[in-house]
């Protein structure tokens, strides 16, 4: 879906980005991360025809975006962090509208409408006019203009920042809804919130990619270790027996409060499922579980926006 | 042309749906209605045709100053709020852009300028003029306010501010109107080319304001609407590459 060769973007005498190469197939939510400044917003304004390179060869959808812009471009859709929305207009007249400039003709906005509605949740504002609407709703007439013609291709910088928490979820809901028809570019500074709707994930720093794969082969990179609690019923002794038993761990802890029992456990792969298994096996209640890795997730993403350029790739790292 | 369209429609949409629109449009009729009253129609007598020849004088400062202020928005203003992306991100090419956004400005101010008819036919209902007259003059106007929203087009795409966007396209519109003063004091070639660019004196007042229409004026206007044009679209098309 997209192929990226040695693109590098300069403003003036300064490389925003440098050398960055990768390959996304279709269908994926791939997240790009990176501290402010770090060449995240200018990768996806290039990959979504706002700028040019000033080297390599960018192709989407196997459309070289120097040689065919018009057409690379009707084939992707494109949400900048602030939603560029003509705010005098009603709802579902500037959707209409965004359809008709991207090729489609009046009859199958009116068809496509009520679907893109419903899948960003704007179906009860249609008739509003942009401006009354709130920052959250506004983020989603800006997801609704950028899907709105079908593309192959979803771009959305930093699509949550300025939500409150309940946005943040229903906007997880939508990024995942649209994972079912097309490839979708995420960037974001908010690693934890990234890492639960992305597939992979590249992490940029200075204009450079210095990472990418999951989130467990980021945290394998710099053996950053996956903290969970579970929470259960049931014996503490049987509990410790099943950890102990448990090959791969790093560290547990047991304590027992108000008749529950809470395992706080730390693996350097993912062990999760593996021990929830063996602990309903072993008779004992499973009430929850609780991910406590966000905090080290962030020390993984530190230490890698910290590395230099030459420190090994994932499949060096992996074959040692 | 679909694409054109669809750009055109939606930024005259846009001039009906915002107060400035409005607000051009009734500080140009205003004003030209009051320079018809004060110095068309005078206590003293006067030929129908020099009545109209002043209406058509005047009518010609108001359709380029409300050229520049309903251009000055075209580009800026979609600069200035971000919304510019939608346009840079669609498959639309820069000239769908720029040539939907120039004709859109233009037949808002064509509408302006229609508007102002009332004014000829209570010379012709009071008076004798040649219908000749009045439509040639209106020709004129229609063709300085193209090359002006052009002009107008052109320096909105150099700034993200409306107001910037407004003073360059004065400056040039400006020099485009004293060049036949530059003329005088300008040593040969350049003083006939100087002569050659004024936009009133050399191809408004002595043809369409008096009744009469040369090609040549309807060419160098024409040249100048697609000149501008060109360099609105080349500058636009520059962002993608800064």
């Amino acid at each position: 879906m997209i192929e990226v060769k040695g693109l590098t973007r300069y403003y003036g005498d300064f490389p925003a980005v440098r050398d960055v190469s990768f390959n996304v197939g279709e269908n994926m939510i791939v997240g790009f991360l990176g501290l402010n400044g770090a060449g995240k917003s200018t990768v996806l304004k290039v990959l979504a025809g706002l700028l040019m390179p000033s080297a390599g060869v960018v192709r989407i959808n196997g459309v070289d975006v120097l040689e065919a812009p018009d057409s690379a471009r009707a084939a992707i859709g494109y949400l900048p962090e602030e939603p560029p929305l003509y705010k005098e207009m009603r709802v579902n007249d500037f959707l209409r509208w965004c359809g008709q400039i991207r090729g489609m003709s009046k009859g199958d906005v009116d068809k496509r409408l009520p679907e893109v509605l419903k899948i960003c949740q704007l179906t009860h504002v249609a008739d509003r006019v942009i401006h009354e609407l709130s920052h959250g709703y506004k983020k989603r007439v800006g997801i609704a203009q950028a899907i709105i013609h079908r593309p192959k291709l979803v771009i959305l910088d930093e699509p949550i920042s300025g939500l409150d928490p309940v946005q943040i979820v229903e906007m997880r809901e939508v990024l995942k809804a649209l994972k079912t028809t097309c490839t979708v570019l995420v960037s974001s500074h908010i690693l934890s919130e990234i890492s639960q709707t992305c597939d992979r994930l590249m992490v940029l720093h200075d204009g450079k990619i210095v990472a990418e794969g999951s989130e467990t082969e980021l945290r394998d990179r710099l053996r950053g270790k996956l903290a969970v609690e579970f929470i259960l019923r049931g014996e503490q002794e049987v509990v410790e027996s099943v950890l102990s038993g448990h090959p791969g761990l790093d560290n547990h802890s047991v304590r027992a409060e108000n008749d529950l029992i809470f395992a706080h456990v730390e693996f350097s792969g993912d062990a999760r499922e593996d021990l929830a298994k063996a602990f309903v096996e072993k008779g004992l209640g499973l009430r929850g579980m609780a991910d406590h890795s966000s905090s080290e997730l962030e020390s993984v993403f530190i230490g890698l926006t910290r590395e230099t350029p030459d420190m090994p790739k994932p499949e060096e790292v992996e074959a040692a | 042309m679909n694409a054109l369209w669809l750009v055109t429609r939606r930024e005259l949409s846009s001039y009906f749906n915002s107060i400035w629109g409005y607000i051009v449009a009734a500080v140009i009729l205003i004003i030209d209605g009051l320079l018809f009253n004060a110095f068309a129609l005078t206590d003293r007598p006067r030929l129908s045709f020099e009545v109209l020849r002043d209406f058509y004088y005047f009518s010609f400062g108001t359709t380029t100053i409300a050229a520049i202020l309903l251009t000055m928005r075209l580009v800026a203003e979609e600069k200035q709020n971000n919304t510019i992306v939608l346009l840079d991100s669609s498959p639309l090419t820069d000239w769908q852009i720029i040539g939907g956004k120039f004709l859109s400005a233009l037949m808002f101010l064509t509408l302006l300028i229609l508007a102002t008819a009332y004014m000829p036919a209570m010379i012709m209902v009071n008076g004798k003029v040649s219908m000749g007259h009045v439509m040639s003059g209106y020709l004129g106007l229609i063709l300085i306010g193209s090359a002006v929203t052009a002009i107008g087009t052109f320096a909105s795409t150099l700034s993200r501010s409306q107001l910037v966007a407004a003073v360059i396209g004065s400056v040039l519109t400006v020099f485009l109107l004293i060049s036949w003063l530059l003329a005088k004091v300008a040593d040969a070639p350049l003083d006939s080319v100087l002569s050659y660019m004024s936009l009133f004196d050399r191809h408004f007042r002595t043809t369409f304001m008096e009744g009469r229409i040369d090609t040549k004026d309807v060419v160098y206007l024409l040249s100048l609407t697609f000149g501008f044009l060109m360099l609105a679209t080349r500058v636009f098309g520059a962002r993608r590459w800064k």
